[in-house]
């Protein structure tokens, strides 16, 4: 009896560790030959740092990384007071059909990055319905860029801001109210300071997701050069691999940063949380109402406008002179021969992203949260877990190459294959998954394994019998979160896939190239259908498992979620049900 | 179902978190069958001492025996113990029967011995119409029984309370003191339990382990606590008390206010002393020469008795006099009064 227990304890070291292993092959490692690959010239010889000057005098600096910053910095500023008016709306009036609003804001999360640049490309485009908008400047290039980026991030930045936003104390307005201060004072005191570690972190959010966006750049940056097409002409194009190397580190300075600035506000925010509020009661008066009509109208018009100009434009025969109505740009094989395939390559890569990353990051988040480990165990893996978070899919892509791709690498016979796409998606989007496993875990009481061991079971016991039931709303999260993300990624996938493996989303790149554009948008919208048909799935198996769930749970447990959606807001990004105040 | 509880018995136990000691070489022997409560102030150890002997916290050094079998180094699963705590840690999404049923089920147990163990629980906590409902269906006092019936299942011979009254109101705790203590009794189960709550301690525990900065001050019966306090801590911790310094003098007398008073026990000369007195041990009596004076300062009405604030010697003292005894005196702050310390009531500590 003693000597199974000593057992199981030690079994339970080893799976961590093992998991602790594995991420070290599939990310510390291929970063590793990154970083070498880029202090060694075409031949082999190492260079020391030469590939790097002639990178920055080459005009690498000025031009690309230059053009990066300020595109991001500029959609940044947009997605951020958009976003911003968007939650303020939604958290602060009372505007009917709230969640429909939400639903229809969150949309873009459900597209790949490419959709919004080919519906932009028909919008404005040489051929575009709205090119007169422009006033004579062209689409593409940065104003594409931006605007193509604003479309796909604004979804991040409305939910971390929605929660920031519902964390509102009622007092505090009462008594600024009492204080007879005005409205527009009222806004600058305490909605904007409340919100400032919400802003803070939307900001750094969206800055890093456009500098290491590939997908959008791609499509619509013209002879615009930004670091993350400047990888790719780079290595796909010249096959100049260290200069791509060289640009990937480059490319993880700003990411790191904006992750270590995230996690400075996360520790700030959950401090300023802790303190008891009263949630505020958005006043029902026809005045707010118009005030939130007014600050969602241009972000539901444009979300609108981009979706539907892609649904219209994939229906019609020969855009702009033959618009009668067809589904011929659905049959994939008059544009490809690969036709469907590369779509349910997509389905296969997403589904085995989805299946092994919900079991091994749950089961490591519980190994790391709910079981006896050493202290340099737990403390090394969890840095690692968040490592991915400061790592652009591009670069990380880019590593795949140098490092299973090597001929001496025992694992080369996975490259060009679903099974390492989907490993390299999966470690792409491993902190966010592991972020909201462990929320869910640190709300389980802390004390039920010290209960366990007094009963004599054993943990994996009380794992199957309490921890898993109690903890499914998350792994149904994190499996949605995965798939949704695994089907949409450019960037992480584009270096990696083979002659049989092309992906629905590198199709997309394809069919564009060869002007296939109606094609393209169309497999842009069956990429968007299936993940909102694998959300809707995800919705009723929720309402199966809340069904079960609403059994045992009474106020005990409501008043315990309250406080946990204000933690949460990495579980924001899967929609869960609204953070306190606008369940209304 | 009377429960054969072990002895207890931990050793030179130490425990250091970095460079802090929270634990200062502790012994300390719990009898089969006795109810032991573990008192003091946050922060005293008293908790931490309650994990270390249920193995969920390491102990620095020290040795623990239960029974013939030393557990020092045992896995919590190797221990023979019941826990309940605080938050009573019920698995919320099993009914109370499930959670009762829990630990047998772990044991392998047969599904009818299962069956009759947890209706005998039940009964004995007065839950049996409960039986199929889930945690967050009952109150807050229900939930506290279902965690103890949870851990008395599987019969084991140490029961561990981690302060598992503090999360419900004044009532129902009251409620739950007497019925905790009978079941105890009945069960004749060993049991510990870790209280900040004097008046808790002093009602249930067949002993008390009063602790301060991880140190024992005092091991005694609830009696032996509140009348022979050993430290000058416990006098103040426990009960309300009157500190009071004092001229010292030859022949084991003592001065204040211009009057003597004999010692309860001898006092070597040469320390320095402080007499320390219980508020209501103290005697009034109208103003004369025999006794020391004090002057009324405050008076505090609290329904079978009053409290009154006094000035004696430059020394706030506190006494506590019946209501009715009350209606004898001119009780006007600003009066005097004469008050009557008598020995055997008086406790000296080093000052």
């Amino acid at each position: 009896m003693l000597h199974r227990l000593r057992q199981e304890a030690t079994w339970l070291n080893l799976l961590l560790l093992s998991g602790l292993v594995g991420l070290m092959v599939v990310l510390v490692m291929p970063l590793y030959s990154l970083f070498v690959r880029s202090l060694y010239n075409r031949r082999g010889e190492f260079v020391g740092l030469d590939n790097y000057l002639s990178y920055l005098t080459s005009g690498g600096i000025t031009g690309s990384a230059w053009n990066s910053f300020w595109v991001a910095i500029v959609s940044m500023l947009i997605v951020v007071t958009f976003a911003f008016a968007a939650a303020y709306a939604l958290s602060r009036t009372k505007i009917a059909g709230k969640g429909l609003v939400r639903l229809l804001l969150t949309l873009p999360i459900l597209a790949p990055s490419l959709l919004p640049a080919i519906s932009l490309i028909y919008l404005f485009g040489n051929q575009g319905i709205l090119k007169h908008w422009l006033m004579g400047a062209s689409i593409y290039g940065p104003i594409g860029i931006i605007l193509g980026s604003v479309f796909w991030t604004f979804p991040h930045a409305l939910m971390i801001l929605l929660t920031a936003l519902s964390q509102a104390d009622a007092r505090q307005y009462e008594a600024a109210q009492s204080l007879k201060a005005s409205p527009w004072r009222t806004f600058w005191t305490v909605t904007i300071p409340s919100a400032r570690y919400g802003l803070v972190s939307a900001a750094f959010v969206v800055f890093t997701l456009v500098i290491t966006d590939f997908g959008v750049a791609k499509v619509i940056g013209g002879n615009f050069n930004v670091l993350a097409t400047d990888i790719y002409r780079n290595v796909i194009g010249q096959q100049r691999f260290e200069m791509g190397a060289v640009i990937g580190v480059i490319l993880l300075l700003p990411a790191i940063l904006a992750f270590a600035a995230d996690r400075w506000v996360q520790k700030k925010q959950a401090a300023a949380l802790s303190a008891r509020s009263v949630p505020y009661q958005p006043k029902d008066s026809l005045k707010t109402k118009i005030l939130g009509f007014g600050l969602l109208t241009p972000s539901i018009f444009f979300i609108l406008l981009v979706i539907g100009m892609a649904v219209y434009a994939s229906f019609l025969t020969y855009w702009p002179y033959n618009r009668s109505f067809t589904l011929n740009n659905y049959d994939f094989v008059r544009f490809d021969p690969a036709g469907w395939t590369p779509y349910f390559n997509s389905l296969k890569m997403a589904t085995m992203t989805m299946v092994i990353g919900t079991l091994m990051i749950f089961v490591n988040a519980w190994l790391v949260e709910r079981c006896p480990q050493p202290k340099w165990l737990r403390n090394l893996y969890q840095l690692l877990a968040l490592l991915p978070m400061a790592v652009p899919g591009l670069v990380l892509g880019l590593a795949y190459i140098f490092f299973f791709n090597h001929p001496q690498n025992p694992l080369n016979n996975l490259y060009g294959g679903l099974l390492l796409m989907a490993i390299c998606s999966l470690v792409h989007f491993y902190s966010v998954a592991h972020l909201t496993s462990v929320t869910a875990l640190k709300q389980l009481d802390p004390e039920f394994e010290a209960v366990g061991d007094s009963l004599k079971s054993s943990r994996t016991g009380l794992f199957a019998r309490l921890t898993l039931p109690l903890s499914l709303p998350a792994i149904l999260d994190v499996a949605l979160y995965l798939f949704v993300n695994a089907m949409t990624t450019v960037s992480a996938v584009v270096f990696i896939y083979g002659h049989n493996s092309r992906l629905a989303s590198i199709m997309i790149m394809s069919l564009e190239e060869a002007g296939g554009t109606a094609a393209a948008a169309a497999l842009s919208v069956i990429i968007m259908l299936t993940c909102a048909a694998a959300k809707i799935l995800h919705s009723l198996l929720m309402m199966l498992v809340n069904a079960k769930h609403n059994a045992w749970k009474g106020k005990v447990q409501t008043s315990q979620e309250k406080s946990s959606t204000a933690k949460s807001r990495k579980l924001a990004w899967l929609w869960r049900k609204a953070p306190a105040n606008q369940g209304a | 179902m009377k429960v054969a509880g072990a002895r207890l018995k931990l050793s030179q136990v130490n425990k250091f978190y970095g460079d802090t000691q929270v634990l200062k070489d502790i012994h300390l022997e719990i009898n089969p069958g006795e109810m032991v409560c573990f008192l003091g102030p946050s922060g005293c150890g008293k908790t931490t001492l309650l994990r270390i002997i249920a193995g969920l916290e390491q102990q620095s050094s020290g040795q623990l025996w239960q029974g013939e079998n030393e557990i020092t180094k045992a896995a919590v699963k190797e221990r023979d113990f019941g826990i309940v705590f605080q938050s009573y840690a019920l698995f919320p999404n099993m009914t109370i029967s499930d959670n009762i049923a829990f630990g047998l089920r772990s044991q392998k147990a047969s599904r009818s011995l299962i069956k009759e163990r947890v209706s005998e629980l039940l009964s004995l906590v007065g839950l049996v119409q409960h039986a199929l409902k889930y945690p967050s269906q009952i109150s807050g006092g229900q939930q506290q029984r279902v965690a103890l019936a949870r851990a008395l299942a599987p019969a084991p011979g140490l029961l561990l309370l981690d302060e598992p009254l503090s999360a419900l109101d004044a009532q129902v705790r009251q409620h739950l003191r007497t019925e905790i203590r009978q079941l105890q009794q009945s069960l004749g189960v060993t049991t510990i339990l870790v209280t900040h709550d004097q008046e808790e301690a002093l009602t249930m525990a067949d002993r008390i382990v009063v602790m301060n900065h991880g140190v024992i001050e005092q091991v005694g019966t609830p009696e032996e606590i509140y009348n022979q306090p050993a430290s000058a801590f416990v006098a103040s911790f426990i009960g309300s008390m009157n500190f009071l310094r004092v001229e010292q003098q030859p022949g084991n007398l003592v001065s204040i206010a211009g009057q003597q008073l004999a010692l309860p026990k001898p006092w070597p000369s040469n320390q320095p002393l402080m007499l320390a007195i219980r508020p209501e041990n103290i005697g009034l009596a109208a103003p004369n020469n025999q006794l020391p004076l004090a002057v009324i300062q405050q008076v505090e009405f609290l329904g079978s008795f009053v409290r009154l604030e006094l000035r004696l010697d430059g020394q706030k003292l506190k006494v506590d006099l019946d209501s009715k005894e009350a209606l004898q005196y001119d009780l006007t702050p600003g009066k005097q009064l004469a008050v009557r310390l008598p020995s055997s009531d008086l406790h000296c500590f080093a000052a």
